[in-house]
């Protein structure tokens, strides 16, 4: 979105396609003050901030033109043509001139038997259940995971009426913030550190599960201990969703500190194939605040490109936009982060065919 | 229908209350909100069974990337029931196997 409405701006023509049946990525789904900098609106409420990036997408009118429920299935390298699917039947074919790939991230899951139970959600999932259409997701929770998206859905399912069991960190510390970690335990929730699921119970759905204490190393140990729960929510992170660029022939890298492999991009966020951009999770991840800044910088670059934004404008915008982005990584928590992208980032264009 | 009533933070305006079936069970839901959450609302979790270990599955990522909530609607197999938006008179069912895709041609394969 932040991207769309950059290059809109300048005067380039978007189209923007979108599985869900609404724009907003993550942020629909937020109900808590942002952390990050005022410029990228901390204090802001997640879907508040989508629903003002969606106001300003409408005052560019005709130009930006959205589909929703309507997936980017295929990239063919040849010829650059994208196909789509409305719905679960509808194919077309479209033929941009330039691509972004911010197709953002999926949830990840860790083996133990009967994973696969109904119950079983991600903690995506469970947020989509309670946040954006307001269902009850269970009874009692345990949460597993105990990093930001643990705790801050924990707090939510709190919010909502719902009873969190425990949240299991594998960890001998809280991945993250404390004061989100503060709030959950005042109201009650035990966090267990060293403690993993060990199974899931039920039959046809979960009713149950079991967890225990784990040393490093050694796998479980101590005693099993038995959670009464109908929902296991899982919060162990997150991989960048990057079948498209992998699709465009965009150099990939694994890279732990970006949570899976993404693509090798410049300082306008362009991949090794000249015609594709990406911009947030999906470029790795890390936030809605760096998510969003980085979304301008492509959506600006794409519209240059394409001849709207003289150059002069461009540098000084694109450094601008650097400025506030170095700014959201300069912090300590940010070190992954920065040593990540380190990796990933190609100080000049040179290298690539243009 | 198991709703979130009051929030501290969030008010829920929902749309029209449509009727559709799971099962041949007529049931009420929310037109233009995901098949899956209108089903999760009426209580139901499981909505396919995996062809091989024939278990059963419920949705889990919600954001139609993990296969994990395919169902039969109206006829059409593999549906992504977390992204598909309710309908009035919905036929949804659950997903034994791999359902079967309706061709638009049909020949003879031998
Ligand atoms: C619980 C939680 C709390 C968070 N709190 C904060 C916070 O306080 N501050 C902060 O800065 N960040 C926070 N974040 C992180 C932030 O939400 C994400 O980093 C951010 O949303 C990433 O934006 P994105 O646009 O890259 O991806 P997303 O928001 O995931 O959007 C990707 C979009 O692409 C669509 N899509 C995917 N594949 C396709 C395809 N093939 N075709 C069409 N559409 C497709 C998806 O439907 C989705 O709408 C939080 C995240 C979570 C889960
Ligand atoms: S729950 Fe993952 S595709 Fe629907």
């Amino acid at each position: 979105m932040s991207a769309a409405a950059e290059a809109a701006f300048f005067g380039a023509k978007v189209m923007i396609v979108d599985s869900d049946l609404r724009l907003g990525g993550q942020l629909i789904k937020q109900t808590h003050k942002f952390f990050g900098s005022a410029f990228e609106r901390a204090g802001t409420r997640g879907f508040v901030i989508s629903d003002m990036l969606l106001d300003e997408l409408k005052g560019y009118g005709d130009r930006v033109e959205t589909y929703t429920n309507c997936t980017a299935l295929g990239y063919y390298k040849d010829d650059g043509v994208v196909s789509c699917m409305e719905g679960e039947e509808n194919y077309f074919k479209v033929l941009p001139k330039k691509i972004l790939v911010a197709t953002g991230a999926q949830e990840r899951l860790i083996p133990f038997p009967n994973n696969d139970l109904p119950g079983v959600y991600g903690a995506g999932a469970v947020q989509t259940l309670m946040n954006v259409y307001g269902v009850v997701p269970g009874k009692r929770i345990l949460m597993v995971g105990a990093g930001n998206i643990g705790l801050i859905v924990s707090y939510q399912l709190l919010q909502a009426g719902v009873e969190v069991a425990a949240i299991v960190e594998a960890m001998p510390r809280i991945g993250g913030y404390w004061v989100h970690a503060a709030k959950v335990r005042r109201l009650g929730v035990p966090i267990l550190l060293e403690h993993s699921i060990k199974e899931a119970l039920g039959k046809d759905v979960v009713e149950g599960a079991i967890i225990q204490q784990i040393s490093p190393g050694c796998g479980f140990i101590g005693e099993e201990i038995h959670v009464d729960c109908d929902v296991i929510c899982m919060a162990v992170g997150l991989n960048p969703t990057c079948e498209l660029l992998w699709q465009a022939g965009c150099e990939m890298k694994y890279i732990p500190q970006l949570c899976g492999h993404v693509a090798i991009r410049d300082r306008s966020m362009r991949t090794t194939n000249p015609n594709v951009w990406v911009a947030g999770d999906a470029a790795g991840i890390e936030e809605a605040s760096s998510a969003m800044v980085e979304g301008r910088i492509a959506g600006l670059s794409m519209a240059h490109e394409l001849g709207y934004v003289e150059d002069k404008e461009y540098r000084e915008k694109s450094a601008l936009y650097w400025e506030r982005l170095n700014a959201l990584r300069n912090g300590e928590a940010s070190a992954k982060i920065r040593e990540g992208i380190a990796q990933v980032l190609m100080e000049s264009s040179g290298g690539m065919e243009r | 229908m198991e709703l979130i009533r009051e929030h501290p933070v969030l008010e829920f305006r929902h749309g029209r209350l449509v009727k559709f079936t799971f099962e041949g069970r007529e049931m009420e839901g929310f037109e233009g909100e995901p098949i899956a959450m209108a089903l999760h609302a009426n209580g139901i979790r499981v909505y396919r069974e995996t062809p091989e270990m024939k278990r059963p599955r419920g949705f889990f990522c919600a954001i139609g990337k993990c296969s994990s909530c395919f169902m039969v609607v109206d006829g059409v197999p593999n549906v992504r029931t977390c992204i598909t938006p309710l309908k009035e008179g919905m036929r949804i069912e659950v997903q034994r196997g791999k359902g079967k895709i309706k061709l638009n041609h049909e020949g003879d394969p031998k």
